[in-house]
């Protein structure tokens, strides 16, 4: 039952002395979704995440991600998924060939695949011109376009986004989805956090967290028809007014 | 093993890309080495002397003619009245005074005996006790002079004498800086050792590139390497470029040889590195790391036998001084440099940077997890 | 940030009860060749004093050679034989001192204490014969009878740690800013630049008064080190150079762009410098003329000169006017350039 799910989790529990983060959750992704973690600064979508990473033990509660148990094989799961922080975690110093090479190398890649890959990258970002470049110098957009395509370079079976598009503007948004997409349609599962709510109407279901539980979870349709309203804004209201922790 | 191929080729890129670090790596020695060894020197020469003569005779003139040829003092107050002299003093203009009384020549010579008043400026302890010893000394001689044009030489003779031979060995030029260059090398290469490698992984933490590092596959052993590795190559070559201003600008050839130095270097390095890598464990900011490893730096480097012997520490601070990796070193550079001691001399210091050496990188080691608590 | 607070602790009860240039308890051997009554005297005088342990008694000059290579000992002393002999007879003998030259400074010394132990029992066994034309010599430690160390070396450690805090942390915090990129949200605000600076050295400036606070307080207690002059005089020079120091820091702070090269540029230019050229450590005299040079360009220097004058030798504001103006001049000329050069430099 497990392998078909890209992700599992069952009363997942992150408790930080007498705090308690995320507060047993439990849901599911299906493979080749675009599954969209939703709720507002300190809701608990990060820690949820980081613990579905590998990043962070959880206190309590069980999950599985692309198969694998998340306490006893942590570093299978690794292999298997991409990730790309809010900061975006490229390194500044290096060019945008040299970040495509690294990440590539140690996720296993050959030296064959690596070139091919960093050829594909380069046109489809339409950064031919930028190869050699600082990735210091590539504007806000251009990084995060670049950032997303190297966390799937290694062709994972799913991709953890944190916040992909802080500070961007709405163009390179629906850029960057486009390339959220595309990913997608190569059966890579796609779990993304998110403040902004109108990128949640691009998800095949999201999950509305508050206060560490889960409170909605269910597709953007149903969702809005569930609270009588006519975009997924409405719905956060709904749901965020009972919110009592804010950031 | 590949995995740690791509780690080396970034991090190599990486510091050849920042011209800061290049700068400091290779200019901070080479100032320090150039400088710090001129300044560097506890012997004591040109106090500076007000003199306060009362007498104004001829053998007070001498005396004083016999002081400042000396080499060790410089004149440079001449007063009627000790109160002058002493506010000379006041303002820092004179290290010593010595005041002859009014009636100096004739007491020596008709009442065989004369006194004279020095008094110095004790807040540099050591200079004082020197300087007054140098002082009496010069005093002494010149006594032995005014003795010799009175009395007849036999008669000294029914004084048994022990005379003292001297040799200086290892340094017989009694260069100072033969024995500090050594010093400075070893401190720079803990330097870059430990805080540029500790501050380099908190960089990354502070960035957020660390979590992309432990999101991957990469095993915990590959990352340290991929971090130690880089930065032992560059103390090397700091120590590499030491050496070398050492040799063509001091003239400073080790009567050991380079391969023992290289070799001690080297574990000594595993070490250190391996304490920055604790460091950069627990430091959350850049701003920690690099105080803490100042702070650390710092007492190990005043602690270790460069600036002030260890002999003369009492015995909590010798202790200590065990407990400091820095304090092996220094031991090692010197007795290799300058009394050519080699591999089978060294072997204890060995020993004890193998034991530093596993017991940081161990415990660093242990610290770092991939995924946090 | 509480180690800000106990570096100055430490490196006082460092200075203050470990590190000293004195030498004492060094390591010796001794070769006798002559093992007898004279030798043997004598080379127990040696190894009871306190300057010298006896750490073997050795056969060879081979010997002696290997125990120096291991870095055993410090110095040797050879014996001849029948040294006892030669005394009675031609009232003369001779006795091979082999020092380890390779730290000149404490060869030198240990050598002088030898032949000051030497002589002492060359006058013992001369019966005390009085000698014509006698110069006797008085001297006088003024300021410091006792010659404790702490007086020298507590100034600086003051000088020390007021540029350590006030310039490498200030410029280390402010090129965080730099970056972080919160610097540029800083700057766009209608605040002043110079609030802005102010706004990040003020909190600096109140460490290390807290720090001079508690090096006084060590020193009065536990290092018997009081302060002869007046206190409010003290504290008040001691704000005009942590200013110094803090205009030094934003000067700093100004090219550097990085938090790393900022905490290095600080070591080099200012921390390395103030040790060296500040006179406590090592004696401004000694060293060759273009240095003695530079280190009038060093605001420690006359830190130094001032603290000792006031602190230890309990003078006035007469006494250290003049380091005062030039001083106050160093610190109107930093704060000048560096905030001019401030809001520029970002761009």
């Amino acid at each position: 039952m497990e392998k078909e799910k890209a992700i599992r989790a069952v009363e997942l529990t992150k408790r930080f002395g007498s705090f308690t983060a995320v507060d047993k959750i439990s849901f599911d992704v299906k493979k080749g979704e675009i599954f969209g973690f939703l709720g507002a600064n300190g809701a608990g979508k990060t820690t949820a995440m980081r613990m579905l990473c590998g990043l962070s033990l959880p206190t309590s509660g069980s999950a599985w991600v692309a198969g694998f148990d998340v306490y006893k094989q942590n570093e299978l799961i690794k292999k298997n998924i991409g990730y790309m922080s809010q900061k975006f975690s490229l390194y500044d110093d290096l060019t945008v060939r040299e970040n495509i090479r690294f990440y590539a190398g140690i996720y296993g890649l050959t030296d064959e695949r690596i070139r091919e890959k960093t050829g594909f990258l380069l046109r489809q970002l339409k950064l031919e011109e930028a190869g050699n470049k600082l990735v210091r110098s590539l504007p806000l957009g251009w990084k995060q376009k670049l950032a997303f395509s190297i966390s799937i370079v290694h062709d994972p079976a799913i991709v953890f986004l944190d916040e992909p598009t802080g500070g961007v503007d709405p163009i390179a948004r629906r850029e960057f989805w486009s390339l959220i997409y595309e990913a997608s349609d190569r059966e890579i599962t796609i779990f993304v956090t998110t403040h902004y709510m109108d990128e949640a109407e691009y998800c095949s279901r999201v999950s509305i967290m508050v206060d560490g539980r889960i409170d909605a979870l269910d597709s953007p349709s149903n969702l809005m028809k569930t609270y009588s309203v006519d975009s997924m804004d409405g719905v956060f209201l709904q749901l965020a007014r009972k919110a009592v922790r804010t950031e | 093993m590949r995995t740690l191929k791509f780690l080396l080729q970034k991090e190599l890129r990486q510091i050849s890309r920042d011209s800061a670090v290049f700068r400091i790596l290779f200019i901070m020695p080479m100032i320090q080495l150039l400088i710090l060894p001129l300044a560097a020197d506890y012997e004591i020469k040109n106090i500076n002397l007000g003199v306060v003569d009362h007498d104004h005779s001829e053998y007070s003139r001498k005396m004083i003619n016999k002081i400042t040829s000396s080499g060790y003092f410089r004149l440079r107050n001449y007063s009627a009245t000790f109160e002058q002299g002493l506010h000379a003093m006041e303002l820092n203009k004179i290290d010593l005074i010595l005041e002859i009384p009014s009636q100096f020549e004739r007491n020596l010579i008709q009442d065989d005996k004369a006194t004279l008043l020095i008094a110095v400026d004790a807040i540099n302890g050591i200079k004082a006790g020197l300087g007054s010893a140098y002082i009496k000394g010069i005093i002494s001689e010149y006594n032995q002079d005014v003795r010799l044009q009175w009395i007849q030489y036999p008669r000294f003779d029914s004084q048994a004498t022990v005379e003292l031979t001297f040799s200086d060995w290892y340094n017989p030029n009694m260069n100072y800086r033969v024995f500090m260059v050594p010093g400075i090398l070893v401190m720079l290469i803990t330097m870059i050792g430990s805080s540029f490698a500790a501050n380099n992984i908190v960089r990354e933490k502070e960035m957020g590139t660390i979590e992309q590092i432990n999101v991957s596959p990469i095993k915990k052993a590959q990352f340290i390497l991929g971090k130690l590795i880089p930065f032992w190559m560059l103390a090397i070559t700091v120590l590499t470029v030491g050496l070398l201003i050492a040799r063509f600008v001091y003239g400073i050839v080790p009567l050991g040889s380079y391969l023992t130095i290289y070799a001690f270097a080297s574990i000594y390095l595993t070490a250190i590195l391996g304490l920055g890598l604790l460091l950069s464990t627990y430091a959350q900011t850049q701003q920690q790391s690099m105080l803490v490893s100042f702070f650390v730096t710092m007492i190990f480097n005043l602690l270790s036998g460069l600036y002030t012997p260890i002999e003369s520490m009492p015995e909590w601070a010798q202790l200590i001084t065990r407990l400091n990796p820095v304090s092996y070193f220094i031991q090692v550079m010197r007795m290799v440099m300058l009394k050519g001691s080699g591999l089978a001399d060294i072997k204890t210091q060995i020993l004890a940077l193998l034991g530093f050496a596993l017991i940081f990188n161990g415990w660093a080691i242990l610290n770092y997890k991939k995924r946090s608590f | 940030m509480f180690i800000l607070i106990w570096m100055p602790i430490v490196q006082i009860l460092l200075y203050g009860f470990a590190l000293t240039n004195e030498v004492k308890n060094s390591k010796i051997a001794i070769f006798d060749q002559a093992r007898d009554e004279a030798s043997t005297t004598l080379s127990d005088e040696i190894a009871a004093s306190r300057y010298f342990s006896l750490y073997q008694n050795v056969y060879s000059y081979k010997e002696i050679e290997s125990t120096f290579r291991k870095g055993k000992i410090r110095m040797a002393v050879v014996f001849p034989r029948g040294f006892r002999n030669d005394l009675l007879h031609t009232n003369h003998a001779q006795i091979q001192v082999i020092a380890d030259a390779s730290d000149p400074n404490t060869a030198n010394t240990l050598t002088n204490y030898v032949s000051a132990i030497v002589s002492d029992y060359q006058q013992s066994i001369n019966q005390n014969q009085a000698l014509p034309y006698t110069i006797d010599t008085r001297i006088r430690m003024l300021y410091n009878p006792e010659l404790n160390g702490a007086y020298n070396f507590v100034p600086g450690v003051m000088a020390l740690v007021l540029m350590l805090v006030c310039a490498m942390m200030t410029s280390i915090s402010i090129v965080r800013e730099k970056e972080m990129g919160t610097m540029e949200v800083l700057l766009v605000s209608p605040l002043k630049p110079f609030r802005i600076i102010i706004a990040k050295t003020i909190p600096y400036l109140l460490v290390s008064i807290l720090n001079i606070a508690t090096i006084l307080l060590l020193s009065v207690y536990a290092l018997d080190v009081p302060v002869f002059g007046n206190l409010f005089l003290l504290v008040g020079e001691s704000v005009l150079f942590a200013i110094t120091s803090l205009s030094l820091g934003i000067l700093i702070s100004n090219s550097a762009k990085t938090q790393q090269t900022a905490q290095f540029t600080s070591m080099m230019s200012l921390f390395l410098p103030t040790l060296l050229f500040s006179g406590f450590l090592f004696p401004i005299e000694n060293m060759p003329l273009p240095l003695q040079i530079i280190s009038n360009v060093v605001p420690a220097k006359w830190y130094y000169i001032i603290v000792k004058a006031v602190m230890i030798k309990g003078l006035g504001f007469m006494a250290v006017w003049k380091e005062t103006l030039i001083l106050v001049i160093m610190t109107l000329i930093l704060l000048g350039v560096s905030i001019k050069y401030f809001k520029t430099r970002l761009a």
